[in-house]
């Protein structure tokens, strides 16, 4: 178990969510390292994928990454680790790369091995149950603290690993970890700690390896990136050919995906970059010092993410090219408006227009507020309690671009050009109901890691 | 005294979430002598930030001058959790291009360089 030095490949910042580039990834496999460790989820895809408990990337993508990754891996006899399976790290999303990994092992004929996993979904009452003890579960981004009527509306929540399952996987001798959600940084930094490298150094080689090539240069995604850990430093090269891992491009990826580039929290404590020293160590390398890691005082801390369903979702395409009707969008939306109101009431749904060529992609942040195009495009979310009224509010909402009455058009045959004369079913409409922190006894008690043998 | 545009100076400017309900603006520069510039010159502050997108000044979170990656950072709380009904932007990374005309003073020694 005694090493000098420990080399971790990372193939994809976000396994599956577009295929890992292979080239790079079988130069570094080449290269034999230690551990094949990746992150496949995040909450930056939004809350659908949660709350329905669906996967936002492919399945084939998924699988022809766990591939990759499980075929390397196994050739060498050295540990594999994803954590977040299947973009959310539900229990569900876990069960399928489960799945994923019996179906590769067979296809490939492998030796048995040892699959660890665990789940990550947290159970309403066990929150319920602490808030009734006077458990304080804190808003992070400032969320007030949770209340019950922000756990009613919450259909699924899953509690973010830190380090600590990812060690005892490992301590139960594993070949392959299947996590539930995970903080991205603690797949990679659980063997460097479980192999004895200092914490200071371990959390730093996973904050800097987390998202692959996006710590390199050129931007690239989804290439291959090793770090190696040793008892007073990182280092991180670039397995592209046309990619280096520069000081720039590495100081510069500490910030990406953060608040504050000096600090980062886990389960556990923090991550304090402010000492950080950058060397160009060769052409591809950029070698890391000075990074300290801050134990948290007191109870480990673990964060929760919960998705709530708002409703059924229905989506509406409209385009417009007379120019008097695009000076005058405004009154043409407020038109549909009025139209759903007759039918709808004023409560009950919801129905937003997205107006492209005005400040569809920016809308209130969107400084330009005089709109020059030729033509706009509308979408329009329509989202109600039931398919049938979601389907109905969109279609009027739609339609009555299409019948807007403006006084002075010329065009009386219908002012809106479709695509498609009907409104498309969307997944239904979810919103983060939960951003919280939940302290804990024991950083286990959320994550229980359960052992299978795979091949036999 | 002459101004250029932040997108000839900068090598990065991006915009990003950062969690469920702030997106963050990365503004990285390839020359120090270009971040130092635009630092002094003032253009971008939590101040003109807020102006430039009409928000308060509350809803800008973090403003960070970053030296060792040469770039400036702030970053703002979204008005709704990111994909929630109505959402234009899911990560959140379409929201930078209004700082690409920022208009940066130029001093007259870096200018005669």
């Amino acid at each position: 178990m005694e090493k000098k030095e420990l080399r971790i490949i990372c193939p994809n910042g976000h396994l599956g969510f577009a295929p890992t580039k292979e080239e790079s990834f079988w130069i570094g496999a080449a290269t034999k390292p230690d551990y094949y460790c990746c992150d496949s989820g995040s909450d930056d895809i939004g809350p659908v994928p949660l709350g329905q408990d669906i996967s936002t990337s492919h399945h084939e993508w998924q699988k022809h990454d766990l591939e990759l990754m499980l075929v390397a891996a196994r050739e060498q006899n050295v540990p594999m680790i994803i954590g977040s399976a299947g973009d959310t790290g539900s229990n569900s999303r876990v069960d399928m790369y489960i799945e994923f990994i019996r179906e590769l092992a067979k296809k490939h004929n492998l030796k048995p091995f040892k699959l660890a996993y665990f789940y990550s979904e947290v159970d309403k009452s066990y929150i319920i149950n602490k808030m009734e003890q006077g458990l304080v579960v804190e808003g992070l981004d400032g969320r007030a603290h949770l209340n019950m009527d922000d756990l009613e509306k919450t259909n699924r929540i899953v509690a973010v690993a830190g380090v600590h399952p990812f060690i005892k996987a490992l301590e139960m001798g594993a070949d392959v970890i299947i996590g539930g959600r995970s903080s991205d940084a603690a797949i990679f930094a659980a063997p460097a700690i479980y192999h004895g490298f200092p914490e200071d150094q371990a959390y730093y080689l996973g904050k800097v390896l987390e998202c692959a090539s996006f710590c390199a240069e050129p931007y690239a995604a989804k290439e291959s990136v090793i770090g190696t850990i040793t008892q007073n430093d990182v280092k991180v090269i670039a397995m592209s050919p046309y990619q280096r891992c520069t000081i720039a491009s590495v100081a510069g990826h500490a910030m990406y995906e953060r608040t504050n580039p000096y600090f980062e929290f886990f389960a556990g404590g923090m991550l304090d970059m402010t000492n950080c020293v950058y060397e160009q160590y060769d052409e591809k390398t950029t070698r890391v010092t000075g990074s300290k890691f801050v134990p948290i005082e007191g109870a480990v801390k673990v964060k929760l993410e919960g998705s709530g369903k708002v409703g059924e979702r229905f989506i509406g395409i409209a385009g417009i090219r007379d120019p008097y009707t695009i000076k005058n969008i405004d009154k043409v939306i407020q038109w549909s408006r009025d139209q759903v109101k007759e039918r709808f009431g004023e409560t009950g749904y919801e129905v937003y227009y997205k107006i492209f060529g005005k400040n569809g992609v920016m809308g209130d942040l969107e400084p330009i507020k005089e709109t020059k195009s030729h033509e706009l495009c509308i979408i329009v979310e329509g989202i109600a309690q039931t398919v049938e009224a979601a389907e109905e509010i969109t279609m009027i909402a739609t339609r009555q671009i299409f019948y807007a009455r403006l006084p002075e058009v010329k065009g009386t045959a219908g002012t809106a050009a479709f695509v498609i004369d009907e409104v498309l079913k969307a997944t239904p409409a979810y919103i983060w109901t939960m951003d919280h922190i939940i302290p804990v006894d024991d950083p286990m008690e959320l994550f229980e890691v359960k052992t299978i043998e795979i091949g036999n | 005294m002459k101004t250029v545009k932040l997108v000839d100076l900068a090598k990065t400017i991006r915009s990003k979430n950062a969690g469920t309900d702030k997106i963050t603006f990365d503004i990285i520069f390839r020359e120090k002598d270009n971040y130092e510039m635009v630092k002094a010159s003032k253009a971008i502050t939590i101040e003109t930030m807020a102006k430039l997108y009409g928000i308060p000044i509350e809803r800008i979170c973090d403003f960070v001058e970053y030296d060792p990656a040469n770039a400036i950072k702030f970053t703002i709380y979204r008005s709704r959790p990111s994909g929630s009904p109505g959402e234009g932007d899911i990560f959140g990374c379409q929201q930078y291009p209004p700082l690409l005309d920022i208009e940066i003073s130029i001093p007259e020694k870096e200018e005669e360089k």
